[in-house]
């Protein structure tokens, strides 16, 4: 198993204010990888940088083992990095069909419908509401559509951003189990969580992030029993 | 009665022309390019030269104004506002006037203050009668060609992949570029078609008034920015609505009311469209979920 993902000393500013401060981790090919921490901690912000949205200060990521430096963010995505990001930011004016295009956008036409199939096997409401201008689903409905868009694109590594935030608990489940059926068909998956708990019982290594650093690192299982996590992130 | 109202309809169809241009900018730039005017002289000018001094058949005049305000359009965004990207958009809105300014003076500069006048590209092609009325053969042109640009545009953004790009894009860039789509190459891509679009509408203007000089494009620029507001701007189909009821407005305006009036009741009419649907005609704005 290789590593698939790799950041070293990354440091991002928003103006004066350093908000990443010499983060380092890595996602091996296959896992699923968690990124918990407090609001505030730096973790959109990270996932954001990696993505491409954001430049760095300094530090480096590199993607198979290709360096990022000065790659435009719309290549990346060529390469096999999709982002979900922050609020789902799916395209409100467009249809749920136009918005899966959309996540197509890289990809030879001819390989469009496969890979609308396996994602309508994914989220068969997508489906029933092809046709359906995006900003009129419901947040659920919002999250499986950019979770769905993200896919499209056939990424090997796949960066979420509070895929959980928002829904009811049913729905969290469900949202999880279909990470976990991402992941099993051969997506690498890097997760960013409030909800600690549900992407500790999901991931295989976990990284904790605080004010912009981060402090603990290890397996998912181990850090979920921890107390001192389970004080901090867990509710006790 | 009916000459008026073809008058207007004419008149107006330039008008959305150029509104398209202002709106497909505003939506996916969000700016105005107050410079948008100017391009439009500058494409009258290009078909003028083409026609009377290259002797060009009219056909190939209106081509190679086209061409050359889509590298215009281009050149003006890639020099002009891309290095403003992430600017206040008052920054923007002074380099637009700047480059308007720019544009004008150029003008005056290569082709003088003299008013030139424009050749009758439509010359043999004859009027048609309607109940009476005569219907210049520019006029009909005019019509059909806002029409045309019309369609060609929905269809464009609705079903091609660089047209639903651009959507994208309009939506939000940050969404549009973790798409792969490259958000840049499809701003520059929109100045080019509304640049344009831009040069056939010069052509059409200074074929109905065909009185040429640097400044011909400025209120037309302008009237066409008003209605692109009226019609709901970042709209297709409010441009080319609100260029319509506008060049009817202004029409009548001028036949039943008064012709020094006409402008203030055009922009009247616009501020109380503004009062009552603050987005325009077909504005729209649908309820967001975070
Ligand atoms: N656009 C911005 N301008 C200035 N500061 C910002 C900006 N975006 C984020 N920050 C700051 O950077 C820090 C990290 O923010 P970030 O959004 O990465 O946190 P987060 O861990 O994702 O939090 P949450 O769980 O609430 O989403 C915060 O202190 C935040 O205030
Ligand atoms: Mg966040």
């Amino acid at each position: 198993m290789g590593t698939m993902l790799r950041v070293e000393d990354l440091h991002v500013y928003y103006g004066s204010i350093h908000a990443i401060k010499g983060v380092s981790f890595e996602v091996n090919e296959g896992e699923i990888v968690t990124l918990i921490g407090a609001n505030g901690a730096g973790k959109s912000t990270t996932l954001n940088t990696v993505g491409g949205l954001l430049k760095a200060r300094s530090g480096k990521i590199s993607f198979m083992e290709k360096d990022l430096h000065g790659i435009g963010a719309d290549k990346v995505v060529a390469q096999g990095m999709a982002l979900c990001p922050e609020g789902r930011r799916v395209f409100q004016h467009m249809t749920v069909l136009e918005n899966l295009e959309m996540g197509a956008y890289t990809r030879p036409s001819s390989e469009v419908a496969d890979s609308l199939e396996k994602v309508y096997q994914l989220f068969p409401r997508l489906k029933e509401r092809y046709r359906q201008v995006a900003g009129t689903l419901s947040g659920g409905e919002q999250q499986m559509l950019a979770m769905g868009r993200a896919l499209m694109s056939k990424p090997k590594l796949m960066m979420l951003d509070e895929p959980s935030m928002g829904l009811a608990p049913i729905l969290v489940k469900q949202i999880f189990s279909i990470i976990e059926d991402m992941n099993k068909q051969g997506t690498t998956i890097l997760l960013v969580e409030q909800n600690a708990q549900m992407a500790l019982s999901v991931a295989n290594r976990a990284y904790v992030l605080e004010t912009g650093r981060i402090t603990t690192s290890g397996d998912a299982k181990e850090l979920a029993e921890s107390e001192e996590i389970k004080k901090a992130y867990l509710g006790g | 009665m009916l000459a008026n109202l073809i008058n207007g309809i004419s008149l107006g169809s330039v008008y959305a022309i150029i509104a398209l241009g202002y709106t497909m900018v505003y939506g996916i730039a969000k700016m105005l390019n107050f410079a948008h005017g100017d391009v439009i002289m500058v494409g009258g000018y290009v078909a003028f030269c083409s026609i009377s001094y290259l002797g060009w058949p009219p056909i190939l005049a209106v081509l190679a104004s086209v061409v050359v305000c889509t590298i215009l359009g281009i050149v003006i965004e890639g020099l002009a506002y891309k290095p403003l990207r992430n600017a206040t958009s008052l920054a923007v809105l002074i380099t637009a006037i700047g480059v308007s300014y720019f544009l004008q003076n150029a003008a005056l500069l290569i082709w003088t203050s003299n008013t030139k006048v424009f050749p009758n590209v439509f010359a043999n092609l004859p009027a048609i009668q309607l109940g009476g009325t005569q219907i210049a053969p520019v006029t009909v042109i005019t019509v059909l060609a806002n029409i045309v640009i019309m369609i060609a545009l929905t269809l464009f953004t609705s079903r091609t992949k660089m047209g639903k790009a651009m959507r994208a894009v309009s939506e939000d860039k940050g969404a549009a570029t973790l798409m792969g789509i490259n958000v840049n190459r499809t701003i520059s891509m929109t100045f080019a078609i509304g640049s344009g679009l831009a040069a056939i509408a010069g052509v059409l203007l200074c074929s109905a008034y065909p009185t040429l000089m640097p400044t011909t494009g400025a209120m037309p620029g302008i009237k066409a920015f008003t209605a692109a507001v009226f019609g709901g701007i970042g709209s297709i189909p409010g441009a080319m609505l609100g260029g319509v009821l506008l060049g009817v407005i202004e029409i009548f305006g001028k036949a039943y009311v008064s012709t020094q009036l006409s402008d203030a009741i055009v922009f009247a009419v616009l501020i109380i469209v503004l009062l009552v649907k603050p987005t325009g005609l077909l504005g729209h704005k649908i309820r967001e979920k975070v």
